[in-house]
């Protein structure tokens, strides 16, 4: 057990915070999760990647770190730190690339791997529908071969980033007449192909980020099945569990930048109430108790080969802690909350769809249940 | 960077807990604090001779010369087993205390200590089973016989003794040095009570688990209904995040790290609050056996609360760790998240 840098990664982090002071756009900094200046952050994220600091944990061979997590961890806090955006394509750095490295041809490793890291590729994810939420094998959106292309007809929705994505992991049922789970193909759809429509729908914050999708007679060639036909359940699920397991940092270090601006915030209020200190306390305590989690299951990770139960126990955690510290913030400002300051009013509001996206904190209840805790099925 | 216990450590680890798990199962548990005693006398020579009492000895007076990191891995499992005896008073609270010329008898098993600490209280755990307790009187930190003063504590586990008059005390350290090992009295007690504490919930959710699968109503197991499962997982999300902070602070003590008064208070405040609300959660989850004497669950119960009561409100270690945070935060950048939070509306000539 060591929790200081070691020399190396003392190194690191220097090298980075340097490079942040230097490259970063002042226009990037605070914007949170907002995606408002595009361009910037395509410009950002290629920046990122082209010193280094994208897809830490990827593989050597497709263009990654060769799994550093903990260099990952370094530039996710320093980001933080920093109140710098993270890089814009998380759908693909975390969950399409990951699956394309395990289930894909050289062909779409080549197309694509290279193209997520420096973000010339934002991707997006097709999985639920407004009939399969948590229910993922219900989906209904079809895809037909025809020959060595799928038509694909159907609905998505609750897509993040489908706005100004330019490929998505899509879910498809193939054979509307296979036992459940077997009839399922894994496609990767380009979004400027004809029949996509993007709607964005518009979110208690006023704001426009997560997507339907609508797909009409969209033509995908064969060649862009990933993994077998019929066999796309085993690879979104193969999704998901990277979708957990890496997402504790990035989680963590968009907390930290949170706690720290409503410690700030605190510090400057004349008024300190024993009530708020006491809040104010354990939310810096969480956080700290999930980045501690987070490195504990790296630990483990490297030990075992296997992530440990942590991944789902963070996301659960960190998302009741977010929402909690941005309502503190608001309520800390007293009557002025009323008005809308442009961060603590937007994060407040956000916050409130953490404990539904990426896995609602019922089902990750029921996952932590039955996987780790080995209780009998709810269902 | 690197989260996890060594080779070494985990072996350390497992054989704490077969020794304790083979000695001290919950029946002996429950015979040993029904006891005059109050706990195995014979266990002391046992321990001492397994060198759990010179963890962070000196080798040069019979210890391992290891730090508080492996004292902190026995705490955990001393308290999972619920041990009675005055562990965690001589290794978890007195140990900085005790003087360099005494760390010999302390290895051997041939002295055990105490503190009065609590502010303002004379009571003491483990008085009657100790030889010397540590005071603090009037910013100066002396050493006192033990003397009986038998008082009925929640914990039958951990009996308490309130000290009487003090005669023979001998003067331990005044003026700054006594501030300094007072401080470092007050963090290291946090800290080990908060790897106790873990040690207690972790056996106790354990049980909780168990009993869910296995116990059938309406011809299913109870842990199928999501009213029983959740709130077991809620436990488990809270103690693995209590256990993060309790390794921290654990660490940063032997590792002299400059946050360990902020990591010390952040793991007491979480681990009590995830140990008292894993007794209650799985008392419930036991319905009418967890509230029965027979039952273990009991006295895990009064241990988390006796951990909570000798060890002071969450709430307080909160509201002092704030300022600490605050005063940071206001010398980093003193008005930076008010000039955030009004840039959009423009300045307040009023204010």
């Amino acid at each position: 057990m060591e929790l200081r840098d070691t020399a190396e990664e003392s190194a690191f982090r220097g090298a980075l915070r340097a490079w942040i002071v230097a490259t970063l756009p002042p226009e990037l900094t605070g914007l949170g999760t907002r995606h408002e200046s595009l361009e910037l952050l395509r410009e950002w994220s290629r920046a990122l990647a082209a010193a280094g600091y994208a897809g830490l944990t990827w593989p050597k061979e497709y263009g990654g770190g060769g799994g550093k997590h903990s260099e990952e961890a370094i530039v996710l806090e320093e980001l933080a730190r920093a109140d710098a955006p993270q890089h814009v394509g998380a759908i693909g750095l975390g969950m399409a690339g990951p699956t394309i490295m395990v289930h894909g041809t050289d062909e779409q490793k080549s197309q694509h791997l290279p193209r997520i890291l420096d973000a010339r590729e934002i991707w997006c994810q097709g999985f639920s529908e407004p009939g399969a939420g948590s229910d993922l094998a219900s989906l209904r959106t079809r895809s037909e071969l025809r020959g060595d292309t799928f038509l694909v007809n159907g609905q998505k929705v609750w897509s993040s980033y489908a706005h100004i994505a330019d490929w998505c992991i899509l879910v498809t049922l193939s054979d509307p007449d296979a036992p459940r789970y077997q009839g399922l193909t894994y496609l990767l759809v380009d979004m400027h192909s004809k029949g996509v429509e993007v709607r964005p729908l518009r979110q208690i914050t006023g704001d426009a980020d997560f997507n339907e999708i609508f797909f009409t007679d969209v033509e995908v060639p064969a060649s862009n099945v990933l993994g077998a036909v019929g066999n796309g359940w085993q690879v979104a699920m193969t999704t998901l569990l990277h979708e957990r397991a890496t997402l504790g940092f990035a989680l963590t270090g968009f907390l930290d930048g949170h706690v720290q601006r409503l410690l700030r915030l605190a510090a400057a209020e004349p008024q300190q109430s024993e009530s708020w200190l006491e809040e104010i306390a354990a939310e810096w305590a969480q956080l700290q108790a999930l980045k501690l989690t987070a490195y504990r299951s790296l630990g483990q990770l490297d030990l075992t080969g296997m992530p440990g139960p942590e991944g789902s126990v963070i996301k659960l955690a960190w998302s009741e802690s977010n929402q909690r510290v941005t309502k503190l913030a608001r309520q800390l400002l007293g009557p002025e909350a009323v008005l809308d300051d442009g961060f603590w009013q937007y994060q407040q509001l956000r916050s409130r769809a953490n404990t539904i996206e990426a896995g609602t904190s019922e089902i990750l209840r029921n996952i932590i249940a039955e996987r780790v805790l080995n209780l009998p099925r709810s269902r | 960077m690197d989260f996890t216990f060594t080779r070494e450590q985990r072996e350390f680890q497992q054989q704490a807990r077969s020794f304790l798990e083979h000695r001290f199962p919950p029946q002996v548990v429950a015979s040993l604090a029904d006891s005059q005693e109050g706990w195995d006398v014979d266990s002391w020579e046992a321990i001492a001779n397994l060198g759990w009492l010179g963890v962070s000895v000196p080798e040069s007076e019979g210890g391992a010369g290891l730090t508080f990191l492996e004292e902190a891995i026995l705490l955990e499992e001393f308290g999972r087993c619920l041990y009675p005896g005055p562990f965690m008073s001589s290794i978890g609270l007195a140990r900085p205390a005790i003087p360099a010329d005494r760390l010999g008898g302390l290895a051997a098993g041939r002295s055990r200590w105490s503190v009065a600490m609590a502010a303002g209280s004379e009571l003491v755990p483990d008085l009657a089973a100790v030889d010397a307790v540590v005071v603090e009187r009037e910013r100066e930190l002396w050493v006192v016989p033990a003397s009986a003063g038998l008082e009925r504590s929640i914990d039958s586990t951990r009996p308490m003794g309130r000290l009487s008059e003090v005669e023979g005390a001998e003067r331990l350290a005044s003026g700054e040095e006594a501030a300094e090992l007072s401080a470092q009295l007050r963090i290291r007690k946090d800290a080990a009570l908060a790897v106790e504490a873990v040690g207690v919930a972790q056996q106790v959710l354990e049980w909780g688990i168990e009993h869910a699968r296995t116990r059938e109503q309406f011809g299913r197991p109870i842990g199928s209904y999501q009213a029983v499962s959740h709130p077991l997982v809620d436990s488990f999300v809270e103690l693995e995040l209590a256990r993060s902070l309790s390794y921290w602070a654990a660490w940063c003590i032997s590792a002299g790290h400059g946050q360990s008064e902020a990591a010390a208070r952040a793991a007491y405040a979480s681990a009590v609050e995830a140990t008292v609300g894993t007794c209650e959660r799985v008392i419930q989850v036991h319905g009418g056996m967890g509230f029965t004497w027979a039952s273990p669950f009991h006295r895990y119960y009064k241990r988390a609360l006796w951990i909570e009561y000798f060890g002071g409100s969450p709430a307080m270690h909160r509201r002092d760790l704030a300022r600490t945070l605050m005063t940071d935060a206001g010398a980093q950048s003193p008005d930076r998240g008010r000039q955030a939070t009004t840039a959009k509306g423009g300045s307040r000539p009023w204010a």
